[in-house]
């Protein structure tokens, strides 16, 4: 049968497509490679695993265990925190005609152009004042400053578009603004609340810069802290340090294939067009 | 609290409100705005203690001396211009600057032509196109010291499947030391920032061609223009918005990234990958000089807020909604 050019086309995309994927990956494609392969000796290192061998894998949860569940319990706490903090924030300004609302939303896309190395600065003098160094709760509320302008700005343009004759119907039942918000605005804006606290969970698993200046001993340790510190120590021991990389990358696979439409809305979302 | 559970009492009012009573309508309006404004309370604390706060503590912090003793006696003395002369007058601030504006430039410039090749390649539909799409994101998921650490083993000079490749395909006869020579880190640090940014211009600007009518960009090409004629004088003109919002934010997350660096380089060697932001980074929590080290961070947030500006111009139609 002949291809006809829609079907050439086809096929020409695909191969090119299947080009940049691998030249894009290959970097991570590499990291499983390394990782899965014994030995530090970086000239045996073949281009495909030929055994499957998990020692590096076992070092690399031996030492980076704790630093994994505290990274969890961080993200998972700054989520919580955020969601709490942003969800009837964002409720009182895409419904409620407020005075100052407008003033309330151009500081939240102000705060997004902090830098985060100068929150850094002053929070960790604020933080030596008020003892929170070296503790889980100062860690998770910094981490969840990076996700809470972020979910406020996305839940909102989620709440605008909810029919106000909705919120009206709950209203005339005698159900309060805090009723309404729990039981009507809140379950309607599932998909919206599940992108923010993704990608929240995301900002905190991912954070480098609090957890290396708000923590000053082993106390806190998230597994960004962990490999950075593991380089240092391990760095001919490339196989181990590799299966760190691959452990702390796996919340973002996971997210990828289960919530992939989040996060592509969550990243076009959150960019506010 | 009071005022959140006053909501009941509130509906209560309304009933009555049928016999209208001046004092008491104002008295209810009062407490109506004062129970939505705790809806917002929350968040504009939050904000405040962690966005407001730190502005403010770092101008006040550029014009004290902070000593590693300050964290013993806690006294950290107001010392005027000192530590802005210090740092202005020494070599590695003008270094950083420079290094901080190859750095965006370069990011910026790769991140964006690439993801906008890729967004109008992916705008053709073909199969399994859309999971090569969410595949592409991958790099920008993952936490961006692991990015960094991953590259540094790409990099590496001696053992790096980079310098393998190239040598294996004949295309260099001694390996390039990437990220252990000062001429070759920076570019490094760009490409390696590059590979990141990719997915993001590349899903936002993907968007942005979605929503431009096929019919507009037919058109321009049955009258005889080249695809390359009708991209540039038809499809980039219409999206002259997203590209600014892509360029902003891109710019916003670029000046002050420090992970990736320190993963990478550490800011070396001989100080060739030193951005601002690493620089403060270096001054505050490294020599524990928190003053001078706000002094960085205040040319980091002076050139952040110039792209502020920009970007909320840019988002005005979505401001006032």
């Amino acid at each position: 049968m002949r291809m006809t050019r829609t079907d050439r086309l086809n096929a020409l995309s695909l191969a090119f497509g299947v080009i940049v994927l691998a030249v894009l990956l290959f970097p991570l494609y590499w990291m499983i490679n390394t990782a899965l392969q014994p030995g530090a000796a970086m000239a045996e290192l073949r281009w495909v695993p030929q055994t499957l061998d998990l020692g590096n894998f076992g070092r690399a949860w031996e030492s980076q265990a704790g630093n994994l569940l505290t990274s969890m319990l961080v993200a998972l706490g700054a989520v919580a925190v955020c969601l709490v903090v942003a969800a009837p924030a964002a409720y009182a300004l895409s419904r409620l005609r407020l005075r100052g609302a407008r003033t309330v939303v151009f500081g939240t896309l102000i705060t997004q152009m902090v830098p985060g190395i100068v929150v850094a600065n002053a929070l960790y003098n604020a933080y030596v004042e008020l003892d929170l160094v070296n503790s889980y709760l100062g860690l998770v509320l910094a981490d969840a400053s990076l996700g809470i302008p972020f979910t406020i700005i996305l839940l909102r343009a989620f709440m605008v578009s909810i029919p106000e004759e909705v919120l009206e119907a709950g209203m005339v039942d005698g159900a309060g603004r805090l009723r309404v918000l729990l039981s009507v605005v809140v379950p309607m804006s599932r998909n919206a609340l599940i992108t923010g606290g993704l990608f929240t969970f995301l900002f905190a698993w991912s954070d480098f810069l609090f957890a290396l200046t708000l923590n000053t001993t082993d106390a806190v340790k998230p597994v960004t802290l962990g490999i950075y510190e593991y380089i240092g120590a391990h760095v001919g021991d490339w196989g181990a340090v590799m299966a760190v990389a691959t452990l702390s990358s796996i919340p973002a696979a996971i997210l990828l294939v289960v919530a992939q439409k989040y996060v592509a809305a969550g990243i076009s979302g959150g960019s506010i067009k | 609290m009071t005022t959140i559970a006053s909501n009941a009492p509130a509906s209560a009012d309304r009933e009555r409100s049928r016999t209208p009573d001046p004092g008491v309508a104002a008295a209810r309006r009062r407490r109506r705005i004062l129970s939505q404004w705790l809806f917002i309370a929350p968040a504009v604390l939050y904000m405040l203690a962690f966005f407001g706060y730190p502005l403010v503590r770092n101008v006040v912090m550029s014009f004290q001396q902070y000593t590693p003793a300050t964290y013993f006696t806690g006294e950290a003395p107001f010392n005027g211009l000192d530590n802005w002369r210090a740092v202005f007058t020494d070599a590695l601030f003008g270094a950083s600057l420079w290094h901080t504006l190859l750095f965006t430039v370069g990011s910026l410039a790769g991140q964006f032509a690439i993801g906008m090749a890729l967004a109008v390649f992916f705008s053709r539909r073909f199969p399994l196109s859309g999971i090569m799409r969410s595949l592409l994101l991958l790099p920008w998921l993952i936490p961006m010291v692991v990015a960094g650490t991953v590259w540094r083993r790409v990099l590496d000079q001696e053992t790096g499947v980079l310098n393998e490749a190239l040598q294996g395909l004949r295309l260099t006869s001694s390996t390039i030391p990437w990220l252990s020579s000062p001429d070759f880190a920076l570019l490094s640090v760009v490409l390696v920032n590059i590979w990141i940014g990719i997915p993001f211009n590349m899903v936002i600007l993907y968007g942005g061609l979605q929503e431009i009518p096929k019919e507009i960009r037919e058109a321009a090409v049955l009258d005889g223009a080249s695809p390359l004629r009708a991209f540039f004088g038809v499809t980039l003109p219409m999206m002259r918005p997203v590209v600014t919002v892509v360029l902003v934010l891109g710019f916003m997350s670029t000046v002050k990234i420090l992970d990736l660096i320190l993963a990478l380089t550490n800011g070396g060697p001989a100080h060739a990958t030193e951005t601002l932001g690493t620089h403060t980074y270096q001054l505050s929590f490294l020599q524990l000089d928190f003053g001078q080290g706000a002094v960085v961070g205040n040319v980091l947030i002076l050139i952040s807020m110039v792209f502020a500006v920009i970007y909320l111009r840019a988002n005005r139609d979505g401001l006032g909604r």
